[in-house]
């Protein structure tokens, strides 16, 4: 049983199949149990191993390994559990089944050795992963998880189209380097950039994460874009323009994050700005820059995903998510409190935690490569990250006004998804020399000297610092019940607005023909009419004049015959 | 309300006190690592760096501005809470059955069955 060449997510689907048929308990076994046995299947492939098979006339290779893909199938499978612990206690068929059909597909995809099964696993990303989103069963999710689909399903058709061309060109499906030079590599990067959510590009994140339910979002928070990622590493490792982009992505969306209400838009916008520090690990390309990205990555499953569940936990608790509706929960939820507060703390860096010893990789890499206005606006982003995730998160919902909600702890299984995530930061930012031996490249770099504990340290305080000032000065933006716009403006409101004319003139145009078209058929009909009166075939004849066209019929048959 | 105010539990920051306390202990805590520069000798890498107290004035400088950016790109970009849902909602019907009566105006379907 235990081969090797067994492709990582075949588990995952055999145990969707077969929570599909079960309940209770051992559905709740299954769930657990599934990504443990994967696991430990995936600690005894060694790098290397391939399993590959024609298929007219391609050479699939389903399943290949190496350090890159190994350490993305690792934390994918830390993910995994951890999610199913943390929604363990809902009864929901459907999305626990694409909870883990979701998980196999993002397993499938990041050790899929060539491009034809990258994108099938890219489409069974998108497919499988809306059900999440649609099981919050409001009118809301469902037109969220529309939109959500179609742009994702545009990434594979983008990607598919991408492939097409670069299977033409070089005659291999093979997933490797690619890099930016032909329409064919262009189309796959704006395939892989939607999923990873470049600016412009971004806000299918931001519209569909705060819509799933509180633990579908846990899952979302950890899959699709990490997928993206983990392709942009082993597609497009130095390409300069990623630099540009990632730090676009560092910069822009804090702004955003800042005056959101929604407290899970505001990890969503927070994981677009943590994204961009990978894209730009990724850009600059060098060993520890790579390192950076993937490792930055591997941290950032699980401080998001834990403060997307200690977010998730609140949601499911009070049924309310906005900050202005929330606030004053440390005194009912105080375990939650702290455990979300080691999530912020993780994201936001501080030395001990597991950001910290990641996205200093990311720093250093821009500074040694000569990218010093990209180190200056990253920092600037590291700051702006403890503003918005690190301090708001946390004190909009567990402290700021009391909003004299009264609640209790959630369910232990919730508590226990957190602190296995807690723990897992801490540990990595305490011993970072085990995730270090994971990562694809080996730089012998230490993240704790001196200078750089001290200037982190400051650059946090400060910012710490500027919040309170400004929030004493009451210079603080409150929260308000509110939509900000953002690029989904475009689609939502004007191509409606511009559309809606436009195909108001079309139908009416058409109405016109059609209407013309159809008095012209009713006049002939009303010739023909028979139970009308005076219909044609309904008008009283005389005897008369049928005994007339009868000896008519006659004569003419009289004539004919003499031939 | 008042009553039942004085019947709940005193909890830690309920005491303004407390509040003071923890600003006290970030003010100090700036001030330390802002003298701890006189005692280590930082790296420098960027011509910035080379700047006394740059971490400290470049993130306290940048979250002031971050925030007052971000609190005047609300003039233009805040709208309503149902600025979306008031055209979507018509537009889509939703097919799924909304049998649960606790489905909220806003929060929706928010607990796990």
């Amino acid at each position: 049983m235990w081969m090797p060449e067994l492709p990582a997510f075949v588990p995952f689907f055999i145990g969707a199949l077969i929570a599909l048929v079960t309940t209770g308990k051992v559905r709740q076994a299954v769930l657990l149990i599934t990504p443990v046995l994967s696991g430990l299947h995936l600690l005894t492939v060694p790098v290397g191993t391939i399993l590959s098979f024609s298929f007219l006339n391609f050479e699939l290779e389903v399943f290949e390994v190496d350090k890159l893909s190994l350490l993305f199938g690792y934390i994918f499978h830390i993910a995994a559990f951890i999610c199913m612990l943390f929604a363990l206690h809902v009864k929901d068929t459907l999305q626990q089944v694409s909870g883990l059909l979701y998980a196999g597909s993002a397993i499938g995809a990041v050790f899929a050795g060539d491009l034809i099964t990258l994108f099938i696993f890219w489409e069974l990303l998108a497919v499988t992963s809306v059900f999440l989103i649609w099981a919050r069963r409001t009118e809301r999710a469902y037109i969220a998880g529309l939109r959500y689909l179609i742009i994702q399903v545009l990434s594979g058709v983008v990607l598919l189209v991408g492939i097409v061309f670069y299977a033409y060109k070089h005659q291999s499906i093979n997933f490797e380097f690619i890099g930016l030079n032909d329409t064919a590599s262009w189309l796959i990067f704006i395939a892989f950039g939607i999923k990873c959510a470049f600016p412009m590009l971004h806000n299918w994140l931001t519209d569909a994460y705060p819509e799933a339910t509180p633990t579908g979002t846990v899952f979302l928070s950890a899959f699709t874009t990490k997928v993206a990622v983990y392709a942009l590493a082993r597609a497009y490792p130095g390409t300069e323009l990623l630099v540009y982009i990632g730090v676009i992505m560092a910069c822009f969306p804090i702004f955003f994050a800042v005056i959101e209400n929604d407290l899970r838009r505001v990890l969503a916008y927070s994981m677009i700005n943590q994204i961009g520090f990978m894209v730009v690990g990724i850009g600059i390309g060098t060993a520890l820059a790579v390192n950076g990205a993937v490792s930055h990555a591997f941290n950032d499953i699980l401080f998001k995903g834990l403060l997307f569940m200690s977010m998730g936990a609140v949601l499911h608790m009070t049924g309310k998510i906005d900050g202005s509706r929330l606030g004053g929960l440390y005194k009912t939820m105080p375990k939650t409190a702290i455990l979300c507060m080691v999530g912020a703390a993780s994201i936001s860096a501080f030395p001990l935690f597991s950001g910290f010893v990641s996205k200093s990789m990311v720093m250093s890499a821009a500074l040694n490569n000569g990218y010093g206005w990209a180190w200056l606006l990253l920092l600037f982003s590291a700051a702006g990250v403890f503003h918005h995730a690190g301090i708001k998160i946390p004190y909009f919902a567990f402290f700021a006004h009391d909003s004299g909600i009264r609640t209790s702890e959630p369910p232990k299984n919730m508590l226990f998804a957190m602190s296995i995530a807690a723990v897992l930061c801490v540990a990595i930012g305490v011993y970072p020399q085990a995730l270090y031996s994971l990562l694809p490249f080996d730089t012998g770099y230490n993240p704790y000297d001196a200078t750089h504990v001290l200037t982190q340290t400051q650059l946090l305080f400060f910012s710490a610092l500027a919040f309170v000032w400004l929030n004493l000065r009451n210079m603080y933006p409150p929260e308000l019940p509110s939509v900000n716009l953002d690029i989904d403006w475009f689609y939502r409101r004007l191509f409606p607005a511009i559309l809606t004319p436009f195909f108001a003139m079309f139908w009416a145009a058409d109405r016109a023909v059609r209407g013309i078209f159809m008095r012209g058929v009713n006049g002939v009909l009303g010739l023909v009419a028979r139970h009308e009166p005076d219909g044609i075939l309904s008008r009283t004849q005389l005897s008369g004049s049928m005994v007339i066209w009868v000896s008519i019929l006659l004569a003419v048959f009289l004539i004919l015959s003499f031939w | 309300m008042d009553k039942q105010n004085d019947n709940e539990k005193q909890y830690l920051f309920d005491n303004p006190k407390n509040v003071k306390r923890l600003l006290y202990i970030v003010y100090a805590c700036c001030a330390i690592l802002v003298l701890l520069e006189f005692v280590i000798h930082r790296h420098i890498y960027h011509s910035w760096e080379e700047l006394f107290g740059f971490y400290p004035i470049y993130g306290f400088v940048g979250c002031v501005v971050l925030v007052l950016v971000a609190k005047w790109m609300r003039t233009f970009l805040m709208r309503d809470e149902d600025y979306y849902d008031k055209i979507e909602k018509k537009q889509h019907p939703a097919p799924l059955n909304q049998s649960k009566e606790t489905v909220q105006a806003q929060g929706g379907n928010d607990v796990d069955a």
